[in-house]
């Protein structure tokens, strides 16, 4: 259903991953995971070293947050974000790099998996896990369903459908037995349902490298499945259609169809937490743009609260044909407005565009072809959800699903008259949400 | 042939005739008995529709009236003091006059005083704007340009002035009834009492960062220094959040913050021009 | 640039634009306007010029004079209605019926409505209906192809289904009516005697995905289905389905007019109920109307039902079985 095919552009593919060296300050977000943002729990002037809790959750759906370097605490102040709204960030001036004691940095394969599953779900939520394909939702809370909620599949998404990104990629091809043992992990804790590491066709060398790995372990019940080229086949709901045959039913979650989606990231970062008691302060993300120069094309794998301005400046500044830098795919990444702004867990890469690929062109009038609707993986009609949107028909936008968006951008990418139709979209999704929630309440 | 004539005017004038009565019966059948004093408050109702107080029409706020125990809670924003003297006479309701109010923009964000710093290139609305990031000048407090109340406003009155880029109200348009204030994501119009010949004083100024930060990203922010509550002799000035507000019903128009303000975030309005002032002005323009 | 962009996500765009689509339709109508133009000479062009510059100039004079709007003939939707019109005009049309066709198409079809998207009926069509009600001897002039066909003369310059509508089957007995050679021989209008030159461009339009087929096939299959079960009953009375399929603006309007995107349904489902409204409609008007073709009159009736098709059926929802 749906999905659209832009160009692969995975142009840092080739690049291996590296790490990125520790600047002199980091700026750590209270706010790196969906729901409520994190309460500081360490004070200015107070000495902390990496893996050390410098937050812990604020609300059931939040997340502990780590300091990612040894050093002091500078500050706790609100700080720009990406948008340049301000939240609030833990300044954190870098003394060495020492790690809290109890933590893991070996990079011995652990491949036995503990039996006790509580005690696994409290390391991944004490690790200050989230999910890494982009929402950032507290993976010890996937893991956990509701009582009478079952899951029969684990999905591992390697899609990785986002243009350009290559991170997941990267670390398919490094650390493929990490994520197999990361998959079992859940896999147990999810009482044994089978698991299903889903690759997208483009990405045979993968597809291959995590097969072997698969086989070499052993572990029952774990394969790998080759999925269709097309965004967004990655989309957690796209992605249970296409390895299970099965819908999410409108405003349910994927445990409803019995299953559960993890990044193969979050896989990694299960490893880590669970059999290395390694808390989540590093990930990988992708420095690339067309015609960016190929020294300039990078994979890093960097700690969390490093300024993007360091990250750019390290891989060899802005580049001249930059008109717009994206935080995230060029399909549903955030634009960069303030650079100064910190990675997160969940960033994936510093995208740069050219004004050229990326600069909006006039639209013009609907020419009713119907491609957003084609294209739509959700099977919506953007093009009368964008009329209704710009009559404020709130009553006819919910009829007509708009709060089944999943806001992947097919619809504008597709439309041949350049209309903005997401732009207006989503504003009118956040509205109809707000109403039916305050339905839920008066119920 | 004249039979042909003839046959077609007596079909088509009894078709009419009977499809007159069943529109007669039906009517007759179906009447919806309305309080005819609905008819009476809409009639002297001005007619706009805009919704500014707060119910969908003309029509739903007559309705709405002649339910209400008082008016208190129903003012037609548009008509004024004149339309709900006459409501009140029609309902026989005693009503209290409201002081006439206007729509105020308090940012003075203006292309020459706060810098751009990106360029926005999404849908020129300020709510997808707003709530994709801060804008593209280093204030994340101020106007975002994109005239969502100018759209809002139904009665010609607010319109986007291309030389500073915010929005400019026309007070002899404006009837207060609040619409823009209600499309502004950023919260900056705010509808204050209109004062003697239009005269006003106001911060025009939201921004909440500390003063270093503010006036960084805008020449004419408030800083929050408080030096016009310190001035002020009527206790109408309060600071919070780094941000002055001058309270319109303690405000005597006095003008002492005006002068005191460092930034020139406090705007008088409407003041006849000193002498003095209109010379050198003549003198600059020479 | 010393001032990113920054705008809601997606940050990339497709490289298909309202004019790109129109090109495409353009390429793909071309090999039909070479064979007409070969068949025919110099007046099929003389038409097909004058057709589509009057298009385009009426479009540009609206936008700038009475709208008062930037012009939209760059998006090349013009030139599509001018080449369709052309093609389904005579071309022993005289040069001023292209040019009252232009203005019934955009002055009258298309721009009133508000312009491209916005109108309710297919604007060469319109203006095809137009004019064979106005001029209804210059429209049925078919003469046919010079040098090409060898029709006996008291019947020259009538169409298969004209000669068909007049006398029946044993009227289009002399043509070789149930043999091959029927079909080399086909007079008409320009866009009705290439049906290879105008599949080969359907064709096109299938794999460049600028149109879906569900539309032509649904008409195909319709007017297969009908005229099959017409012919099976009485095959002296009705023409049968190869004869239907091939003959008049059949192929011309389903594959090029009955899916202009902008009256046609959107959705899949409403699509195939579009078109077999349309293949029903022109072989009741075939078989039982006064009028030799129906393909026009059957498209505009069905234009007209679109919006309450596209009200009724609507893409299949995920996760909304």
């Amino acid at each position: 259903m749906g999905g659209v095919h832009p160009d692969d552009n995975k142009i840092a593919r080739e690049c291996p991953i590296e790490v990125l060296p520790l600047p002199d300050t980091v700026y750590v977000s209270m706010a790196q995971h969906l729901g409520a943002p994190a309460k500081p729990v360490v004070a200015v002037g107070d000495s902390v070293k990496a893996g050390q809790v410098i937050a812990e959750p604020a609300g059931f759906i939040s997340a502990f947050v780590h300091s990612p370097v040894s050093g002091t605490v500078k500050s706790i102040a609100p700080r720009k974000d990406l948008a340049g709204n301000p939240q609030i960030h833990v300044e954190i001036k870098v003394e060495g790099d020492e790690w809290a004691e109890g933590i893991d940095l070996s990079k011995d394969l652990v491949t036995s998996i503990p039996d006790d599953r509580n005690a696994m779900l409290d390391r991944i939520k004490a690790c200050g896990v989230v999910g890494l394909g982009g929402a950032t939702f507290p993976t010890h809370v996937k893991l956990n369903p509701a009582p009478g909620k079952v899951a029969e599949c684990l999905i591992i998404n390697g899609a990785e459908c986002e243009p350009f990104l290559t991170s997941d990629y990267r670390v398919m091809l490094e650390r493929p037995k990490e994520i197999v043992v990361g998959a079992a992990i859940m896999q147990k804790i999810l009482g044994g349902c089978r698991c299903v590491i889903a690759i997208e066709e483009n990405k045979p060398q993968a597809v291959k490298v995590m097969s072997e790995a698969v086989s070499s372990l052993g572990y029952a019940g774990i394969k790998v499945s080759v999925l269709k080229k097309k965004y967004p086949q990655g989309g957690e709901k796209q992605l249970i259609d296409a390895v299970m045959k099965r819908q999410v039913k409108s405003g349910g979650l994927p445990i409803d169809a019995g299953a559960v989606v993890q990044n193969v990231s979050t896989a990694l970062a299960v490893y880590e937490a669970v059999q290395k008691n390694r808390p989540l302060v590093t990930n990988v993300l992708t420095v690339t743009g067309e015609n960016v120069p190929a020294n300039m094309q990078h994979n890093y794998l960097f700690r969390i609260g490093i300024p993007l301005s360091f990250i750019i400046d390290h891989a060899g500044g802005i580049p001249e044909i930059a008109g717009k830098i994206v935080s995230g795919g060029p399909m549903m990444g955030k634009a960069v407005s303030n650079i100064e702004a910190t990675t997160v867990k969940g960033s994936s890469s510093v995208l740069y565009l050219s004004e050229e690929m990326t600069r909006r062109k006039e639209a013009s009038q609907c020419i009713r072809c119907g491609r957003c609707a084609d294209a739509c993986p959700m099977g919506l009609e953007p093009f009368l959800l964008n009329r209704l949107a710009k009559a404020d028909d709130m009553a006819a936008l919910e009829e007509n699903a708009v709060q089944d968006c999943i806001e992947c951008g097919c619809c504008l990418y597709s439309c041949p008259a350049n209309i903005p139709l997401l732009d207006r979209i989503r504003i009118a999704k956040g509205q109809v949400m707000g109403i039916i929630k305050s339905r839920n309440i008066k119920k | 042939m004249t039979s042909t004539i003839i046959w077609t005017i007596v079909v088509l004038a009894g078709l009419g005739l009977l499809l007159a009565l069943v529109l007669f019966f039906v009517a007759r059948k179906f009447k919806v008995e309305e309080d005819p004093r609905i008819d009476e408050v809409e009639k002297v109702m001005p007619g706009a529709n805009c919704g500014g107080c707060g119910f969908a029409g003309c029509r739903a706020f007559a309705d709405a009236a002649v339910k209400a125990p008082n008016l208190d809670n129903n003012f037609c924003p548009v008509g004024g003091n004149e339309v709900m003297k006459k409501v009140a006479a029609i309902l026989g309701y005693e009503i209290a006059e409201k002081v006439p109010q206007v729509a105020v923009v308090r940012c003075n964000g203006s292309c020459a005083n706060r810098p751009v710093v990106n360029e926005y290139d999404g849908l020129q609305s300020c709510r997808v704007k707003a709530a994709l990031y801060s804008g593209d000048t280093g204030c994340p407090y101020g106007c975002l340009g994109c005239g969502d109340c100018v759209a809002a406003c139904q009665f010609g009155a607010i319109s986007m002035d291309p030389q500073t880029g915010l929005p400019a109200v026309d007070d002899s348009k404006c009837t207060a009834c609040g619409a823009c204030a209600k499309a502004c994501p950023k919260h900056i119009i705010e509808l204050r009492n209109k004062g003697p010949r239009s005269m006003r004083v106001f911060v025009s100024c939201v921004n909440k960062d500390k003063g270093a930060v503010a006036r960084k990203a805008c020449m004419a922010a408030c800083i929050g220094c408080g030096k016009c509550a310190k001035v002020c002799p009527h206790e109408a000035i309060t600071v919070a959040d780094n941000v002055a507000y001058i309270d319109f019903t303690k405000c005597k128009l006095c003008k002492k913050c005006v002068a005191e303000c460092p930034t020139g975030a406090i705007h008088a309005v409407n003041f006849p021009v000193l002498p003095k002032k209109t010379e050198t002005k003549e003198a600059s323009n020479e | 640039m010393d001032k990113m962009l920054v705008s809601p996500s997606p940050h990339i765009h497709t490289r298909t634009s309202t004019a790109s689509l129109m090109r495409d339709v353009i390429i793909a109508l071309m090999p039909a306007v070479i064979v007409s133009v070969v068949f025919y000479g110099w007046s099929e062009l003389l038409i097909l010029a004058v057709s589509v510059v009057s298009c385009v100039l009426l479009e540009w004079a609206i936008t700038k004079y009475l709208l008062h709007r930037p012009s939209t003939i760059s998006d090349l939707s013009a030139v599509v209605t001018g080449l369709l019109l052309a093609m389904n005009l005579p071309s022993t049309a005289p040069w001023w019926v292209a040019v009252t066709g232009a203005v019934i198409a955009i002055g009258v079809a298309k721009m009133t409505f508000g312009g491209i998207g916005q109108n309710v009926f297919n604007p060469a069509i319109t203006a095809r209906v137009f004019l064979l009600i106005s001029f209804p001897a210059i429209m049925t002039d078919w003469t046919a192809a010079p040098g090409f066909v060898d029709f006996p003369d008291a019947i020259s310059g009538s169409t298969l289904l004209g000669v068909y509508s007049e006398g029946g089957i044993d009227a289009l007995m002399p043509f070789g009516y149930g043999t091959g050679r029927l079909y080399q021989d086909i007079g008409g209008s320009a866009g009705e005697i290439s049906c290879i030159a105008l599949l080969a461009g359907f064709v096109y339009l299938l794999v460049r995905k600028v149109v879906k087929p569900w539309i032509t096939l649904s008409i195909f299959g319709t007017v297969a289905l009908i005229s099959f079960i017409f012919n099976m009953a009485d095959p002296a009375v009705y023409t049968g389905p190869v004869f239907n399929l091939l003959t008049g603006g059949m192929i011309l309007g389903a594959c090029f007019m009955a899916t202009d995107y902008v009256t046609s349904p959107m959705s899949t489902a409403g699509g195939i109920i579009y078109g077999v409204g349309i293949g029903f409609i022109v072989m009741m008007i075939r078989y039982f109307g006064a009028y030799p073709e129906g393909m026009s009159f059957a498209i505009l009736l069905m234009n007209m039902v679109v919006p309450l098709i596209n009200r009724k059926f609507h893409q299949k929802k995920y996760g909304r079985a």
